[in-house]
Protein backbone atom coordinates (compact mmCIF):
# COMPACT_ATOMS: atom_id res chain seq x y z
CA UNK A 1 0.00 0.00 0.00
CA UNK A 2 1.35 2.99 -1.05
CA UNK A 3 2.45 6.22 0.87
CA UNK A 4 1.41 9.81 -0.73
CA UNK A 5 2.92 13.31 -1.40
CA UNK A 6 0.87 16.14 -0.58
CA UNK A 7 1.69 19.97 -2.13
CA UNK A 8 2.75 20.82 1.34
CA UNK A 9 6.15 19.10 -0.21
CA UNK A 10 9.03 21.76 -0.14
CA UNK A 11 11.27 19.92 -2.36
CA UNK A 12 14.13 18.79 -0.02
CA UNK A 13 15.21 15.97 -1.78
CA UNK A 14 15.28 13.64 1.50
CA UNK A 15 12.75 11.37 1.35
CA UNK A 16 14.11 10.68 -2.63
CA UNK A 17 17.77 9.65 -1.20
CA UNK A 18 16.47 7.34 1.69
CA UNK A 19 13.87 5.43 -0.18
CA UNK A 20 14.98 1.94 -0.29
CA UNK A 21 12.74 0.79 -3.60
CA UNK A 22 13.51 3.80 -5.48
CA UNK A 23 9.58 4.74 -5.96
CA UNK A 24 9.88 8.36 -5.54
CA UNK A 25 11.11 11.59 -7.95
CA UNK A 26 10.53 14.75 -8.75
CA UNK A 27 7.49 15.74 -10.31
CA UNK A 28 6.66 19.59 -11.81
CA UNK A 29 5.19 21.26 -8.55
CA UNK A 30 6.94 18.66 -5.74
CA UNK A 31 7.85 15.12 -5.33
CA UNK A 32 5.74 12.21 -5.97
CA UNK A 33 5.71 8.55 -5.02
CA UNK A 34 4.98 5.79 -7.39
CA UNK A 35 2.06 3.90 -5.91
CA UNK A 36 3.32 0.61 -8.03
CA UNK A 37 6.69 0.82 -6.42
CA UNK A 38 5.89 2.35 -2.47
CA UNK A 39 6.12 -0.92 -0.41
CA UNK A 40 6.23 1.63 2.99
CA UNK A 41 9.44 -0.10 3.01
CA UNK A 42 8.30 -3.29 4.54
CA UNK A 43 11.08 -6.14 4.28
CA UNK A 44 13.76 -3.04 4.85
CA UNK A 45 13.01 -1.09 8.06
CA UNK A 46 10.40 -0.74 10.42
CA UNK A 47 9.03 2.46 9.76
CA UNK A 48 8.78 3.99 6.03
CA UNK A 49 11.73 6.23 5.55
CA UNK A 50 10.39 8.98 3.62
CA UNK A 51 8.09 9.15 7.11
CA UNK A 52 10.80 8.87 9.37
CA UNK A 53 12.78 12.05 7.78
CA UNK A 54 10.40 14.28 6.11
CA UNK A 55 10.44 17.50 7.95
CA UNK A 56 7.42 19.14 6.95
CA UNK A 57 4.53 18.68 8.35
CA UNK A 58 1.34 17.17 6.40
CA UNK A 59 3.47 16.93 3.66
CA UNK A 60 3.06 12.97 3.55
CA UNK A 61 -0.86 10.54 3.50
CA UNK A 62 -0.60 7.01 4.74
CA UNK A 63 -2.47 4.40 2.32
CA UNK A 64 -5.40 5.95 3.49
CA UNK A 65 -4.97 9.23 2.61
CA UNK A 66 -4.77 10.34 6.40
CA UNK A 67 -1.87 12.96 7.22
CA UNK A 68 1.11 10.68 8.84
CA UNK A 69 2.39 14.34 10.38
CA UNK A 70 -0.32 16.73 11.98
CA UNK A 71 0.63 19.96 12.49
CA UNK A 72 3.24 20.55 15.33
CA UNK A 73 3.98 16.69 15.24
CA UNK A 74 7.34 17.48 14.13
CA UNK A 75 7.82 21.63 14.78
CA UNK A 76 6.07 21.29 18.24
CA UNK A 77 4.74 24.53 17.60
CA UNK A 78 1.28 24.46 18.98
CA UNK A 79 -1.68 25.06 16.61
CA UNK A 80 -2.39 28.42 18.31
CA UNK A 81 0.42 29.80 17.62
CA UNK A 82 0.74 29.13 13.55
CA UNK A 83 1.21 31.83 11.49
CA UNK A 84 -1.84 32.71 9.37
CA UNK A 85 -1.29 30.78 6.06
CA UNK A 86 -1.84 31.82 2.44
CA UNK A 87 -3.86 30.03 -0.18
CA UNK A 88 -0.37 27.84 -1.25
CA UNK A 89 -0.26 26.86 2.41
CA UNK A 90 2.67 28.93 3.26
CA UNK A 91 3.13 31.23 6.06
CA UNK A 92 1.77 35.20 5.64
CA UNK A 93 4.49 37.78 6.61
CA UNK A 94 3.71 39.42 9.80
CA UNK A 95 4.27 43.21 9.66
CA UNK A 96 5.03 44.60 12.90
CA UNK B 1 34.91 25.67 13.26
CA UNK B 2 37.38 26.01 16.27
CA UNK B 3 40.67 24.56 17.33
CA UNK B 4 43.81 24.13 19.02
CA UNK B 5 45.16 26.75 21.57
CA UNK B 6 46.23 28.64 23.60
CA UNK B 7 47.42 31.56 25.10
CA UNK B 8 47.11 33.69 21.93
CA UNK B 9 43.97 35.65 23.26
CA UNK B 10 44.92 36.18 26.83
CA UNK B 11 48.23 38.10 25.91
CA UNK B 12 48.50 41.61 25.89
CA UNK B 13 46.56 43.04 23.08
CA UNK B 14 49.05 44.11 20.09
CA UNK B 15 48.24 48.04 19.76
CA UNK B 16 46.99 49.30 16.43
CA UNK B 17 44.18 47.46 13.57
CA UNK B 18 45.09 49.45 10.30
CA UNK B 19 42.85 50.19 7.49
CA UNK B 20 43.69 47.87 5.24
CA UNK B 21 43.23 45.16 7.41
CA UNK B 22 42.09 44.56 11.54
CA UNK B 23 45.18 43.40 12.36
CA UNK B 24 45.11 42.55 16.07
CA UNK B 25 42.17 40.25 15.50
CA UNK B 26 44.24 37.88 13.52
CA UNK B 27 46.90 37.66 16.17
CA UNK B 28 43.99 35.73 17.62
CA UNK B 29 45.25 32.75 15.12
CA UNK B 30 48.92 32.97 15.69
CA UNK B 31 48.81 30.30 17.40
CA UNK B 32 48.31 28.45 14.30
CA UNK B 33 51.48 26.37 13.19
CA UNK B 34 52.99 28.70 10.27
CA UNK B 35 51.69 26.26 7.63
CA UNK B 36 47.74 26.37 8.83
CA UNK B 37 48.37 30.50 9.55
CA UNK B 38 49.15 30.14 5.54
CA UNK B 39 46.07 28.46 5.03
CA UNK B 40 43.79 30.55 6.61
CA UNK B 41 45.38 33.67 5.98
CA UNK B 42 42.96 34.57 2.81
CA UNK B 43 40.15 33.07 3.92
CA UNK B 44 37.53 35.68 4.59
CA UNK B 45 35.44 33.64 7.06
CA UNK B 46 38.55 32.57 9.42
CA UNK B 47 40.48 35.63 8.90
CA UNK B 48 39.28 38.84 9.93
CA UNK B 49 42.20 40.73 7.81
CA UNK B 50 41.23 38.61 4.36
CA UNK B 51 37.60 39.31 5.07
CA UNK B 52 38.12 42.51 3.45
CA UNK B 53 39.55 41.84 0.34
CA UNK B 54 38.65 38.27 -0.21
CA UNK B 55 35.49 37.07 -1.76
CA UNK B 56 33.76 33.86 -0.49
CA UNK B 57 30.86 31.93 -2.25
CA UNK B 58 28.27 29.08 -1.14
CA UNK B 59 26.31 26.72 -3.67
CA UNK B 60 23.42 25.45 -2.65
CA UNK B 61 23.47 21.70 -3.55
CA UNK B 62 22.39 20.35 -0.54
CA UNK B 63 18.57 21.02 0.22
CA UNK B 64 18.08 17.57 2.35
CA UNK B 65 18.45 17.78 6.17
CA UNK B 66 18.89 14.98 9.19
CA UNK B 67 17.99 17.18 12.00
CA UNK B 68 15.07 19.76 13.26
CA UNK B 69 16.48 22.78 14.77
CA UNK B 70 13.88 24.91 16.63
CA UNK B 71 15.68 28.21 14.99
CA UNK B 72 15.05 26.86 11.66
CA UNK B 73 11.74 26.51 9.13
CA UNK B 74 12.64 24.39 6.32
CA UNK B 75 9.84 25.94 4.32
CA UNK B 76 11.09 29.39 4.46
CA UNK B 77 12.81 31.04 0.92
CA UNK B 78 12.43 34.97 1.02
CA UNK B 79 14.98 36.80 -1.31
CA UNK B 80 14.93 39.69 1.56
CA UNK B 81 16.54 37.38 4.34
CA UNK B 82 19.75 36.73 4.70
CA UNK B 83 20.45 34.15 6.88
CA UNK B 84 21.89 30.46 6.95
CA UNK B 85 19.56 27.84 5.60
CA UNK B 86 17.77 29.86 3.13
CA UNK B 87 18.57 29.85 -0.14
CA UNK B 88 16.39 30.79 -3.42
CA UNK B 89 18.05 27.89 -5.96
CA UNK B 90 18.42 24.39 -5.19
CA UNK B 91 21.53 23.44 -7.89
CA UNK B 92 22.83 19.96 -9.11
CA UNK B 93 26.12 19.54 -8.99
CA UNK B 94 27.22 19.81 -12.39
CA UNK B 95 25.40 23.64 -11.89
CA UNK B 96 27.18 24.02 -9.15
CA UNK B 97 30.78 23.45 -10.85
CA UNK B 98 29.59 25.94 -13.56
CA UNK B 99 28.25 28.71 -11.40
CA UNK B 100 31.74 28.01 -9.03
CA UNK B 101 33.72 28.74 -13.06
CA UNK B 102 31.54 31.77 -13.73
CA UNK B 103 32.21 33.19 -10.24
CA UNK B 104 35.61 32.69 -10.33
CA UNK B 105 36.06 34.22 -13.50
CA UNK B 106 34.16 37.53 -12.72
CA UNK B 107 35.96 37.63 -9.09
CA UNK B 108 39.07 36.67 -8.94
CA UNK B 109 39.76 37.60 -5.34
CA UNK B 110 36.87 34.62 -4.19
CA UNK B 111 39.51 32.18 -2.90
CA UNK B 112 36.79 30.08 -0.80
CA UNK B 113 33.99 27.53 -2.16
CA UNK B 114 31.73 26.71 0.64
CA UNK B 115 28.42 23.69 1.04
CA UNK B 116 26.38 24.90 3.69
CA UNK B 117 23.35 23.91 2.47
CA UNK B 118 20.45 25.25 2.36
CA UNK B 119 19.87 21.80 4.62
CA UNK B 120 22.98 19.49 6.04
CA UNK B 121 25.58 19.06 3.08
CA UNK B 122 26.12 15.73 4.72
CA UNK B 123 22.85 14.96 4.69
CA UNK B 124 23.52 14.92 0.70
CA UNK B 125 26.58 13.39 0.25
CA UNK B 126 26.01 12.41 -3.12
CA UNK B 127 25.53 15.92 -4.18
CA UNK B 128 28.60 17.56 -1.68
CA UNK B 129 30.65 14.99 -3.17
CA UNK B 130 30.44 14.93 -6.61
CA UNK B 131 30.88 18.75 -5.90
CA UNK B 132 33.62 18.34 -4.30
CA UNK B 133 35.22 16.07 -6.48
CA UNK B 134 34.69 17.59 -9.51
CA UNK B 135 35.88 21.29 -8.03
CA UNK B 136 39.12 19.82 -6.64
CA UNK B 137 39.90 18.50 -10.17
CA UNK B 138 37.87 21.14 -12.17
CA UNK B 139 39.43 24.37 -9.97
CA UNK B 140 42.29 23.38 -7.91
CA UNK B 141 42.79 26.78 -6.77
CA UNK B 142 40.00 27.59 -4.93
CA UNK B 143 39.77 26.34 -1.62
CA UNK B 144 36.80 23.56 -0.08
CA UNK B 145 34.85 24.49 2.99
CA UNK B 146 32.39 22.28 4.12
CA UNK B 147 29.38 23.07 7.34
CA UNK B 148 27.63 20.44 8.67
CA UNK B 149 25.36 19.74 11.97
CA UNK B 150 27.74 16.95 12.75
CA UNK B 151 25.67 13.96 12.85
CA UNK B 152 27.17 12.10 10.05
CA UNK B 153 30.98 13.70 10.40
CA UNK B 154 32.14 10.00 11.92
CA UNK B 155 31.28 8.08 8.33
CA UNK B 156 32.35 10.73 6.17
CA UNK B 157 35.84 12.12 8.29
CA UNK B 158 37.89 10.19 5.24
CA UNK B 159 36.16 11.49 2.49
CA UNK B 160 36.14 14.93 3.69
CA UNK B 161 40.24 14.85 4.14
CA UNK B 162 40.34 12.39 1.09
CA UNK B 163 38.82 15.78 -1.07
CA UNK B 164 41.37 17.95 0.32
CA UNK B 165 38.56 20.49 2.19
CA UNK B 166 40.69 21.97 4.53
CA UNK B 167 37.88 23.77 6.63
CA UNK B 168 35.10 22.35 8.21
CA UNK B 169 32.54 24.01 10.36
CA UNK B 170 30.56 22.14 13.19
CA UNK B 171 27.69 23.71 14.23
CA UNK B 172 27.59 22.81 18.14
CA UNK B 173 25.02 24.59 20.02
CA UNK B 174 25.36 22.60 23.27
CA UNK B 175 27.24 19.35 25.42
CA UNK B 176 24.31 18.24 27.40
CA UNK B 177 21.44 16.41 25.95
CA UNK B 178 18.34 17.83 28.31
CA UNK B 179 19.36 21.63 26.67
CA UNK B 180 19.81 19.85 23.15
CA UNK B 181 16.30 18.30 23.87
CA UNK B 182 14.91 21.83 23.81
CA UNK B 183 17.03 22.94 21.07
CA UNK B 184 16.10 19.97 18.35
CA UNK B 185 13.12 18.07 18.24
CA UNK B 186 14.33 15.48 16.70
CA UNK B 187 16.71 13.65 14.29
CA UNK B 188 16.56 10.65 11.29
CA UNK B 189 18.90 7.99 12.48
CA UNK B 190 19.80 4.80 11.84
CA UNK B 191 16.58 4.41 9.81
CA UNK B 192 14.08 6.21 12.33
CA UNK B 193 13.05 9.66 13.52
CA UNK B 194 14.68 9.92 17.02
CA UNK B 195 13.07 12.59 19.26
CA UNK B 196 13.96 14.54 22.75
CA UNK B 197 16.90 13.59 24.77
CA UNK B 198 17.80 10.37 23.15
CA UNK B 199 17.96 12.34 19.49
CA UNK B 200 20.22 15.34 21.21
CA UNK B 201 22.52 12.22 23.02
CA UNK B 202 23.51 10.77 19.77
CA UNK B 203 23.91 14.22 18.06
CA UNK B 204 26.02 15.69 20.45
CA UNK B 205 28.10 12.32 20.29
CA UNK B 206 28.76 12.33 16.85
CA UNK B 207 30.03 15.97 16.82
CA UNK B 208 32.38 15.56 19.29
CA UNK B 209 33.48 12.31 17.73
CA UNK B 210 33.59 14.02 14.02
CA UNK B 211 36.02 16.90 15.90
CA UNK B 212 38.19 14.84 16.72
CA UNK B 213 38.04 12.71 13.66
CA UNK B 214 38.70 15.28 11.72
CA UNK B 215 41.47 17.27 13.70
CA UNK B 216 43.30 13.90 13.87
CA UNK B 217 43.60 13.81 9.64
CA UNK B 218 44.42 17.45 10.31
CA UNK B 219 41.60 19.42 8.79
CA UNK B 220 40.85 22.72 10.09
CA UNK B 221 37.74 22.73 12.05
CA UNK B 222 35.44 26.07 13.01
CA UNK B 223 32.46 25.09 15.89
CA UNK B 224 29.30 27.76 15.11
CA UNK B 225 27.07 27.99 17.96
CA UNK B 226 23.85 29.93 18.05
CA UNK B 227 23.39 31.61 21.06
CA UNK B 228 19.63 31.37 22.40
CA UNK B 229 19.03 33.45 26.01
CA UNK B 230 17.61 31.23 28.54
CA UNK B 231 18.71 27.98 26.48
CA UNK B 232 22.16 27.62 25.87
CA UNK B 233 23.63 30.90 26.87
CA UNK B 234 25.13 30.17 29.92
CA UNK B 235 26.49 26.27 28.86
CA UNK B 236 28.44 27.94 26.06
CA UNK B 237 31.82 29.31 27.55
CA UNK B 238 31.75 25.45 28.20
CA UNK B 239 31.29 24.57 24.94
CA UNK B 240 34.24 26.91 23.88
CA UNK B 241 36.67 25.01 26.41
CA UNK B 242 35.55 21.53 25.26
CA UNK B 243 35.95 22.12 21.87
CA UNK B 244 38.85 24.11 21.75
CA UNK B 245 40.60 20.97 24.00
CA UNK B 246 39.22 18.61 21.15
CA UNK B 247 41.24 20.57 18.79
CA UNK B 248 39.13 22.97 16.99
CA UNK B 249 40.71 26.04 16.30
CA UNK B 250 38.04 29.16 16.24
CA UNK B 251 34.68 29.44 17.70
CA UNK B 252 31.74 31.53 16.39
CA UNK B 253 29.29 32.38 18.61
CA UNK B 254 26.13 33.92 16.78
CA UNK B 255 23.12 35.49 17.69
CA UNK B 256 19.86 33.58 17.39
CA UNK B 257 17.61 34.77 14.55
CA UNK B 258 14.08 34.45 15.57
CA UNK B 259 11.13 36.40 14.10
CA UNK B 260 7.55 35.64 14.71
CA UNK B 261 7.27 35.89 10.54
CA UNK B 262 10.37 33.33 9.89
CA UNK B 263 7.30 31.05 11.31
CA UNK B 264 10.46 28.84 13.11
CA UNK B 265 9.47 27.35 16.60
CA UNK B 266 11.46 30.04 18.46
CA UNK B 267 10.10 32.71 16.08
CA UNK B 268 6.44 32.00 17.20
CA UNK B 269 7.14 30.78 20.74
CA UNK B 270 8.51 34.19 21.25
CA UNK B 271 12.51 32.94 22.03
CA UNK B 272 14.07 36.17 22.24
CA UNK B 273 16.47 36.98 20.54
CA UNK B 274 20.26 38.18 22.51
CA UNK B 275 20.86 41.98 22.29
CA UNK B 276 24.17 43.02 20.74
CA UNK B 277 25.41 43.27 24.35
CA UNK B 278 24.80 40.31 25.76
CA UNK B 279 26.20 38.34 22.52
CA UNK B 280 29.81 40.59 23.13
CA UNK B 281 29.70 39.86 26.41
CA UNK B 282 29.43 36.31 25.69
CA UNK B 283 31.86 36.16 23.29
CA UNK B 284 34.27 38.24 25.39
CA UNK B 285 33.78 35.89 28.19
CA UNK B 286 34.56 32.74 25.76
CA UNK B 287 37.86 34.50 24.05
CA UNK B 288 39.50 33.80 27.59
CA UNK B 289 40.25 30.11 26.38
CA UNK B 290 39.41 30.36 22.83
CA UNK B 291 39.92 31.41 20.01
CA UNK B 292 36.66 33.75 18.96
CA UNK B 293 35.05 34.92 15.32
CA UNK B 294 33.79 38.11 15.59
CA UNK B 295 33.68 38.68 12.08
CA UNK B 296 30.45 36.48 10.62
CA UNK B 297 27.66 37.28 8.70
CA UNK B 298 25.30 34.71 8.78
CA UNK B 299 25.66 34.50 5.10
CA UNK B 300 23.07 32.79 2.82
CA UNK B 301 23.30 29.35 1.68
CA UNK B 302 23.89 30.30 -1.84
CA UNK B 303 26.21 34.13 -0.81
CA UNK B 304 28.56 34.95 -3.63
CA UNK B 305 30.96 37.61 -2.88
CA UNK B 306 32.76 39.62 -0.27
CA UNK B 307 31.49 38.83 3.80
CA UNK B 308 28.18 41.21 4.04
CA UNK B 309 27.42 41.65 0.40
CA UNK B 310 25.44 39.11 -2.20
CA UNK B 311 26.43 38.94 -5.38
CA UNK B 312 24.21 36.15 -5.99
CA UNK B 313 21.55 37.80 -8.44
CA UNK B 314 24.55 38.44 -11.19
CA UNK B 315 24.98 34.41 -11.50
CA UNK B 316 21.41 32.88 -11.42
CA UNK B 317 21.54 29.66 -13.81
CA UNK B 318 19.50 31.36 -16.77
CA UNK B 319 22.81 33.93 -16.75
CA UNK B 320 25.29 31.24 -16.08
CA UNK B 321 23.84 28.42 -18.48
CA UNK B 322 25.33 28.93 -21.85
CA UNK B 323 28.81 30.81 -20.36
CA UNK B 324 31.97 29.21 -21.43
CA UNK B 325 34.65 29.59 -18.91
CA UNK B 326 38.22 29.15 -20.07
CA UNK B 327 39.45 28.35 -16.39
CA UNK B 328 43.11 28.17 -17.38
CA UNK B 329 43.48 31.76 -18.39
CA UNK B 330 40.55 32.64 -15.42
CA UNK B 331 43.40 30.92 -12.92
CA UNK B 332 46.05 32.77 -13.81
CA UNK B 333 44.38 35.81 -13.88
CA UNK B 334 43.24 35.02 -10.07
CA UNK B 335 47.00 34.13 -9.11
CA UNK B 336 47.80 37.66 -9.93
CA UNK B 337 45.01 39.31 -8.25
CA UNK B 338 45.35 37.59 -4.88
CA UNK B 339 49.16 37.92 -4.85
CA UNK B 340 48.66 41.59 -4.99
CA UNK B 341 46.14 41.77 -2.24
CA UNK B 342 48.39 39.56 -0.14
CA UNK B 343 51.38 41.83 -1.17
CA UNK B 344 49.27 44.58 0.49
CA UNK B 345 48.04 42.68 3.24
CA UNK B 346 51.31 42.08 4.34
CA UNK B 347 52.95 45.48 3.88
CA UNK B 348 49.74 46.65 5.72
CA UNK B 349 51.17 45.29 9.47
CA UNK B 350 53.70 48.55 9.94
CA UNK B 351 53.28 49.34 13.85
CA UNK B 352 50.43 51.36 15.36
CA UNK B 353 50.18 54.97 15.25
CA UNK B 354 52.26 56.10 18.48
CA UNK B 355 49.76 56.08 21.64
CA UNK B 356 48.47 59.51 22.03
CA UNK B 357 46.33 60.45 25.59
CA UNK B 358 44.67 58.03 27.47
CA UNK B 359 40.55 57.50 27.81
CA UNK B 360 38.29 55.05 28.33
CA UNK B 361 37.36 52.21 26.74
CA UNK B 362 34.24 52.61 24.17
CA UNK B 363 32.37 51.04 21.41
CA UNK B 364 32.81 52.42 18.03
CA UNK B 365 30.39 51.95 15.08
CA UNK B 366 30.75 52.26 11.54
CA UNK B 367 28.69 51.74 8.81
CA UNK B 368 30.66 50.40 5.78
CA UNK B 369 30.38 48.32 2.60
CA UNK B 370 34.07 46.52 3.01
CA UNK B 371 37.61 47.80 1.29
CA UNK B 372 38.20 48.92 4.62
CA UNK B 373 36.81 52.26 4.31
CA UNK B 374 33.67 54.32 5.83
CA UNK B 375 31.87 54.38 2.70
CA UNK B 376 28.18 53.42 3.94
CA UNK B 377 25.67 55.86 3.92
CA UNK B 378 23.97 55.64 7.67
CA UNK B 379 20.44 55.07 6.83
CA UNK B 380 21.22 52.32 4.01
CA UNK B 381 23.79 50.32 6.47
CA UNK B 382 22.35 46.68 6.41
CA UNK B 383 24.85 46.17 9.78
CA UNK B 384 27.48 48.06 11.56
CA UNK B 385 30.96 47.18 12.26
CA UNK B 386 31.69 47.54 15.98
CA UNK B 387 35.00 48.21 17.72
CA UNK B 388 36.13 48.41 20.75
CA UNK B 389 38.21 51.15 20.74
CA UNK B 390 40.66 53.28 23.66
CA UNK B 391 43.43 55.80 23.23
CA UNK B 392 46.08 52.89 22.03
CA UNK B 393 43.97 50.83 20.14
CA UNK B 394 41.37 49.81 17.79
CA UNK B 395 39.87 46.23 18.34
CA UNK B 396 37.60 44.88 16.01
CA UNK B 397 34.48 43.05 17.57
CA UNK B 398 32.42 42.16 14.24
CA UNK B 399 29.46 43.04 12.70
CA UNK B 400 25.91 44.08 14.11
CA UNK B 401 23.16 43.28 11.68
CA UNK B 402 20.33 45.92 12.02
CA UNK B 403 16.82 44.89 13.06
CA UNK B 404 15.28 45.31 9.66
CA UNK B 405 11.53 44.04 8.98
CA UNK B 406 10.90 43.64 5.56
CA UNK B 407 12.44 45.84 2.63
CA UNK B 408 11.48 45.99 -1.31
CA UNK B 409 7.61 45.86 -0.18
CA UNK B 410 5.51 48.55 -0.09
CA UNK B 411 3.27 47.93 2.30
CA UNK B 412 6.37 47.57 5.26
CA UNK B 413 6.99 51.22 7.07
CA UNK B 414 10.03 50.88 6.22
CA UNK B 415 11.61 54.06 7.76
CA UNK B 416 10.58 53.69 10.64
CA UNK B 417 11.15 50.38 11.31
CA UNK B 418 15.02 51.23 9.82
CA UNK B 419 15.53 54.13 12.08
CA UNK B 420 14.73 52.39 15.10
CA UNK B 421 16.55 49.43 14.07
CA UNK B 422 19.13 51.46 13.61
CA UNK B 423 19.31 53.01 16.85
CA UNK B 424 18.96 49.33 18.47
CA UNK B 425 21.75 48.48 17.64
CA UNK B 426 23.91 51.21 18.36
CA UNK B 427 22.31 51.25 21.72
CA UNK B 428 25.92 50.71 23.79
CA UNK B 429 28.07 52.48 21.50
CA UNK B 430 29.66 55.69 21.99
CA UNK B 431 29.96 56.84 18.44
CA UNK B 432 29.24 56.07 14.84
CA UNK B 433 31.31 56.87 11.72
CA UNK B 434 28.94 56.52 8.34
CA UNK B 435 29.88 58.15 5.00
CA UNK B 436 26.61 60.43 5.43
CA UNK B 437 23.72 60.86 7.40
CA UNK B 438 20.74 62.38 7.51
CA UNK B 439 19.57 65.44 9.76
CA UNK B 440 16.59 63.23 11.70
CA UNK B 441 19.02 60.23 12.74
CA UNK B 442 21.71 62.60 13.79
CA UNK B 443 19.77 64.49 16.13
CA UNK B 444 17.91 61.47 17.65
CA UNK B 445 21.37 59.94 18.14
CA UNK B 446 22.84 62.86 19.91
CA UNK B 447 19.68 62.20 22.08
CA UNK B 448 20.76 58.89 23.10
CA UNK B 449 23.81 59.93 23.56
CA UNK B 450 25.77 58.45 20.75
CA UNK B 451 28.10 61.05 18.51
CA UNK B 452 27.75 60.50 15.05
CA UNK B 453 30.30 62.16 12.21
CA UNK B 454 30.44 61.68 8.63
CA UNK B 455 33.25 63.63 8.19
CA UNK B 456 35.47 60.42 7.73
CA UNK B 457 33.70 59.51 4.61
CA UNK B 458 35.94 57.07 2.58
CA UNK B 459 38.64 57.33 4.86
CA UNK B 460 40.06 54.29 6.60
CA UNK B 461 38.49 52.54 9.16
CA UNK B 462 41.05 52.41 11.95
CA UNK B 463 42.90 55.84 11.48
CA UNK B 464 39.16 57.48 11.30
CA UNK B 465 38.05 55.92 14.61
CA UNK B 466 41.36 56.57 16.41
CA UNK B 467 41.29 60.14 14.67
CA UNK B 468 37.66 60.59 16.00
CA UNK B 469 38.27 58.78 19.42
CA UNK B 470 41.45 61.54 20.29
CA UNK B 471 38.75 64.51 18.86
CA UNK B 472 36.07 63.07 21.83
CA UNK B 473 38.48 62.90 24.13
CA UNK B 474 39.92 66.46 23.58
CA UNK B 475 36.23 67.61 23.73
CA UNK B 476 35.86 66.09 26.98
CA UNK B 477 32.48 63.52 25.09
CA UNK B 478 33.62 60.91 25.90
CA UNK B 479 33.35 60.83 29.95
CA UNK B 480 30.20 60.32 30.08
CA UNK B 481 29.43 57.85 27.19
CA UNK B 482 28.12 54.63 28.01
CA UNK B 483 31.46 52.87 27.28
CA UNK B 484 32.43 49.25 27.52
CA UNK B 485 33.02 49.05 30.65
CA UNK B 486 29.53 50.65 32.08
CA UNK B 487 27.69 48.25 29.55
CA UNK B 488 29.47 45.42 30.77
Amino acid sequence: MPLSITDRCVNCYACQDVCPSQAISRGAQQFHIDPAACTECAGHFADPQCASICPVEEALLDADGKTIHPPGSLTGIPSTLRAPRNHQGDPLRVLP
Amino acid sequence: MELIATSAATEPKKAGCHASGCGSSDDSLAHLPDALREQVQNHPCFSEKAHHHFARMHVAVAPACNIQCNYCNRKYDCSNESRPGVVSEVLSPDQAVRKVKAVAAAIPQMTVLGIAGPGDPLANPERTFTTFRRLAEETPDIKLCVSTNGLRLPEFADEIARYNIQHVTITINCLDPDIGARIYPWIYWNHRRIRGRKAAKILIRNQLKGLEMLVERGVLVKVNSVMIPGVNDAHLEEVSRVVKDKGAFLHNVMPLIAEAEHGTFYGLTGQRAPSGAELRRLQDSCADSMSMMRHCRQCRADAVGMLGEDRGQEFTLDKIEHLEVDYSAAMEKRRRVQAAIMKTLNAATDPAPAPQANGPEVLMAVASKGQGVINEHFGHAREFLLYRVDGNQVEPLGARKVDLYCTGSSDCPEEENRLQGHLDALADCAAVLCAKIGFGPWQQLEALGIQPSGAYAYEPIEEALMHFYQELLGDGKLESQRGVQASA
